[in-house]
């Protein structure tokens, strides 16, 4: 060790670095589990894979209804000619709730103006994508509608 | 002041060195002075927005069972919960309102030059928070506006490349926007944003008190012009007060006569309502994404709307150091041209905004 002025370079670096990696260690370790906190857990859904909506009597002509699909939003519309189509209710552009537009026969979205047709087709607006349908059935002996997810790849 | 009690605490807290550094702190006159009364208008409506706030905090509940519920009842059985409820409502769009005053005066003056950087870096900052603090405010009462604006907030940040989804689930509290968000956001409101903006407050004031108050370009030098000045203990000051009178009488006389409604409470398995609209410094933002095509070449409209807002929130804050002319003592004409295109934009298109449905 030398005796003068000049410290020990070797040591101060040492400790510097034995400092700054100490507080470092000592930050994430106080940031991370903040972090993880503020991620919220990813909870237990009932899964729902299809839902009867009644009716398909009492259901009227040109005119569409939402319902809950597990948790989340699904609209069922009737066209003027009987026909029955589910989607789900989240419009593709910023997550808005669609309805359905009696007089133009589709389905649109009042938050940012956007149209869709009657098979979820975007048409105008701004959103990118159409609807996400869902599988339409109606049970033969009760009348009923069941809505059930489409498989993979499924077409409207 | 009694003098005892004047002394007592003077000798421990040498109050009369403060108060002689705030007897040299004096208001440039020129014929841009009337703008200085923006930021303390502001600063007003700040404080007001703390008692108010503070003071619905005594019956404000939060849940998505029990929020709307608890404004009703605020507004509907408490005495002047009405107009406690609706001067916050108020006072917040006025506070954003002075404040936007406050900067465009500043802009034009170019008083954020050197060295007076950080104060409007502070100030921009503070302008950021004030958007946060009104859009998770907005959240609080739980309606249906209140919903499907949250909803279309929040998925815009999901525009965000790479870490969209992230913040989305963050600010959302899971995926969807729920009685979790509601959470979020009021603690965000009453906890989170309070301290920050307040820090940035003092910081804002305390650059302004050690610099002084900026003077138009060109005056400090200007030959043969003598600088005038008021003091402002009393002068400016008994001013701003009177300022401020007016402005709680306009505050007062909006909520009286407009008072803020409450709407319909929010319904997760219920449609976006016809007309939805945000609140009008939103507006512009909302109506630019109504315009924005679904595609821009490879990338979707609202991923590139998204970025440009960033863009154009970075290039604002930075402004100080990216304007060198005014460091150089020149007023940049482009710059002129630039800001008053923007402020057209905001104009123009928070007017379409408004009345486009």
């Amino acid at each position: 060790m030398a005796h003068s002025d000049t410290p020990d370079s070797g040591r101060r670096k040492f400790l510097d670095l034995f400092l700054s990696g100490t507080g470092l260690a000592a930050g994430i370790s106080i940031l991370y589990p903040i972090f993880r906190y503020l991620t919220p857990p990813k909870q237990e859904e009932a899964v729902v894979s299809s839902v009867n909506l009644g009716s398909a009597k009492d259901f009227p002509v040109n005119s569409g209804k939402i319902f809950r699909f597990g948790s989340k939003p699904g609209i069922l519309v009737r066209s003027a000619d009987g026909k029955f189509r589910a989607f789900h209710a989240t419009c593709t552009h910023l997550d808005c709730i669609v309805q359905y537009d009696a007089k133009a026969g589709g389905i649109w979205c009042a938050c940012h103006g956007g149209h869709y047709d009657i098979n979820g087709k975007n048409l105008s607006g701004p959103p990118p994508r159409p609807l996400t349908p869902f599988a339409v059935n109606i049970l033969p002996e009760s009348g009923e509608i069941l809505v059930s997810l489409e498989p993979e790849g499924g077409e409207a | 002041m009694n003098e005892k009690i004047w002394n007592w605490i003077n000798e421990r807290y040498k109050i009369d060195k403060i108060l002689y550094f705030s007897k040299e702190k004096s208001v440039p006159l020129h014929k841009g002075t009337v703008w200085y009364y923006f930021g303390g208008i502001a600063l007003f409506l700040f404080g007001v927005q703390v008692l108010t706030g503070l003071i619905l905090l005594f019956y404000y509940r939060v849940g998505a069972d029990q929020s709307f519920e608890s404004v009703k009842f605020i507004i509907t059985q408490v005495k002047f919960g009405w107009l406690l409820r609706s001067m916050h409502s108020w006072s917040a769009n006025l506070m954003i309102l002075a404040a936007m005053i406050h900067m465009t005066s500043v802009f034009f003056h170019r008083s954020y030059r050197k060295p007076r950087e950080m104060t409007w870096v502070t100030g921009a900052a503070m302008l950021f928070l004030s958007f946060a603090f009104g859009f998770s405010g907005y959240l609080l009462p739980w309606n249906e506006l209140a919903f499907f604006a949250t909803k279309v907030g929040t998925d815009s940040a999901r525009q965000v490349p790479i870490i969209g989804d992230f913040i989305l689930k963050l600010m959302r509290g899971g995926s969807d926007v729920t009685g979790a968000t509601l959470s979020r956001f009021f603690g965000l409101h009453i906890s989170v944003l309070p301290p920050i903006f307040t820090m940035l407050l003092g910081l804002h004031l305390f650059f302004v008190q050690v610099q002084g108050m900026s003077e138009p370009m060109g005056h400090e030098t200007e030959p043969g012009k003598k600088k005038k000045g008021m003091p402002f203990l009393p002068d400016f000051m008994l001013r701003d007060l009177l300022v401020w009178m007016v402005v709680l009488d306009i505050l007062i006389l909006l909520s009286v006569f407009f008072p803020w409604e409450l709407g319909v409470k929010a319904d997760p398995f219920s449609p976006a309502p016809a007309g939805i609209k945000p609140e009008w410094y939103f507006l512009f933002v909302f109506h630019t994404g109504k315009l924005l095509p679904p595609h821009i070449g490879p990338f979707e409209g609202e991923v590139l709307g998204v970025m440009a807002m960033g863009i154009g929130a970075a290039i604002l804050v930075l402004l100080p150091f990216l304007d060198r002319a005014s460091n150089q003592g020149r007023k940049s004409k482009w710059l002129d041209i630039l800001g008053i295109v923007t402020l057209a934009y905001f104009a123009i298109f928070t007017v379409l905004g408004y009345i486009v449905d």
